[in-house]
């Protein structure tokens, strides 16, 4: 299903893109079954529509949403980001959306919404992978204020010109491309706005390797392997080195986001 | 002529070794195909590293069950297919740490020790890969000569040790994923086929020891 969007040249990276075919069937979510390749196969059973999001928490104006009023909430925009996951590999993803800054305005946070949190649907029926217990359902994610406010985090209905396939987080999800993709919540229903940091969902279940904030650092490592290097999804290939890992994933203008933050404690 | 299971004249047995050596074979041949033609999805380097571990696991617990399914059967020619099978878990374990060593590092040695010291779950699996080597490397009929059949048995019982670690990394590998369902399978297999170890040798020795019921 075609999706009408201008490209924002100022929120496109030169780099070549993924092809639709890789980044529709290499996936990381959990909900559909932890092999790559399982969302792909079995998102089917996802119903998108009817739709609606949840806007509450500190804000003046709590609201839900339905999909064609958020679609209509701002002119959507088409981006091309660099996508990092915090397993070594990365795309390059066209997405369509716009600035979550533009609902966060509409909402009107209060004085006291010092962080984000966005819950993914935790329904069983629509998702096979909720039977395992390998994360707290539902899936939660969040972020500073600050951060959510950055006119680089997109809130995001399509990619390749059309809307999200399923397993890519449809109907609506969250891209935030400087820090690692778990940090990018997927079929969101909620977005709260609360005082104390949200407690998200690989940070419940491994603390020491999954940090609240989650930055794209080639100079922290996980625990478990180096984030200095990433393979380019269907472009390094078996022969091919690995690229270098770029701080914030080259996004150099959040840094000023993070001053006097020492971000080796702050992973 | 009736054939029995509990025991094969030698050409059976002959048979019996080309059949197993082309089967195990064949999860290379399924990697070196889908390679050629490109199938092996967005992340080559993943599959390959993934399989090829998979595949030694598989082969260490197939080790390892020879043994008490000999026990229970009473096919004694098991034993004369355990040397190859056995050799299978090393090559998929040589093929794994191959697709480390190249594809991962690109033969940068200095890179990879690194690595291996830095994080437990490599260092736990570059062990497993280390004491692999001399039981391969002694699993000649000359060798076994040698060493003499009692050194040799307990050079080879690292395979005890070398089972388990290969199940402690994978278990950490899985650990990111937070999904511990099939190393626990794993582990549940090994741990049964150690124990039935264990029985056997002292559990029966005490049964033998206490009065026969009468």
């Amino acid at each position: 299903q075609k999706l009408a969007a201008k490209p924002n040249p100022a929120f496109v990276v030169m780099d070549k893109q993924t092809s639709f075919k890789d980044a529709s069937t290499y996936n990381n979510y959990y909900e559909f079954g932890t092999d790559k390749a399982d969302p792909a196969r079995n998102a089917g059973t996802l119903k998108t529509r009817p739709w609606t999001l949840a806007i509450e928490g500190e804000v003046k104006k709590p609201m839900t949403l339905d999909l064609d009023s958020l679609m209509k909430l701002a002119p959507l925009e088409e981006r091309v980001y660099r996508l990092r996951c915090v397993e070594g590999w990365s795309m390059v993803v066209p997405w369509v959306g716009y600035s979550l800054s533009e609902l966060i305005k509409k909402a009107e946070p209060t004085g006291d919404a010092k962080y984000v949190e966005f819950v993914t649907l935790a329904d069983k029926a629509q998702m096979p992978g909720l039977g395992s217990p390998v994360l707290k359902w539902p899936y939660v994610e969040g972020l500073r204020m600050d951060e959510a406010m950055h006119p680089l985090t997109l809130l995001t209905v399509g990619m390749y010109g059309e809307v999200l396939p399923n397993q890519n987080g449809a109907p609506v999800r969250i891209v935030v491309p400087w820090k690692y993709g778990f940090k990018s919540a997927k079929s969101i229903v909620k977005v709260r706005f609360t005082k104390e940091q949200p407690k998200t969902a690989w940070n419940l279940a491994a603390a020491s390797e999954y940090g609240f904030y989650s930055n794209v650092n080639p100079e922290v490592d996980h625990p478990r392997w180096s984030q200095a290097s990433e393979r380019r999804i269907g472009e390094d290939g078996l022969f091919a080195k690995k690229r270098k890992t770029l701080m914030f994933n080259g996004y150099n203008e959040v840094a000023s986001l993070y001053t006097g933050m020492d971000l080796r404690k702050l992973f | 002529m009736a054939t029995s299971l509990s025991s094969l004249n030698p050409a059976q047995l002959r048979r019996l070794k080309v059949v197993l050596f082309i089967v195990a074979t064949l999860p290379f041949l399924r990697l070196v195909v889908y390679t050629i033609n490109d199938w092996l999805g967005a992340n080559p380097v993943e599959f390959i590293t993934r399989n090829t571990g998979d595949w030694t696991l598989y082969f260490l617990c197939i080790t390892l069950a020879v043994t008490p399914l000999r026990r229970l059967t009473g096919w004694n020619w098991l034993i004369r297919l355990r040397r190859m099978i056995g050799l299978f878990a090393f090559f998929y374990a040589a093929l794994h740490f191959m697709t480390f060593l190249w594809f991962d590092h690109f033969f940068d040695v200095a890179e990879m020790l690194k690595d291996v010291v830095k994080r437990p779950f490599i260092t736990v699996g570059f062990t497993a890969f280390v004491l692999l080597i001399p039981l391969a490397a002694t699993s000649t009929n000359a060798m076994i000569k040698r060493l003499g059949g009692k050194r040799w048995q307990w050079l080879h019982r690292l395979i005890y040790l070398v089972a388990p670690l290969g199940i402690l990394h994978y278990w950490w590998m899985k650990a990111g994923k937070n999904d511990f369902s099939q190393p626990i399978l794993f582990g549940l297999i090994v741990a049964a086929l150690l124990l039935a170890r264990v029985y056997w040798r002292f559990g029966q020795r005490a049964a033998a020891r206490s009065p026969a019921a009468g």
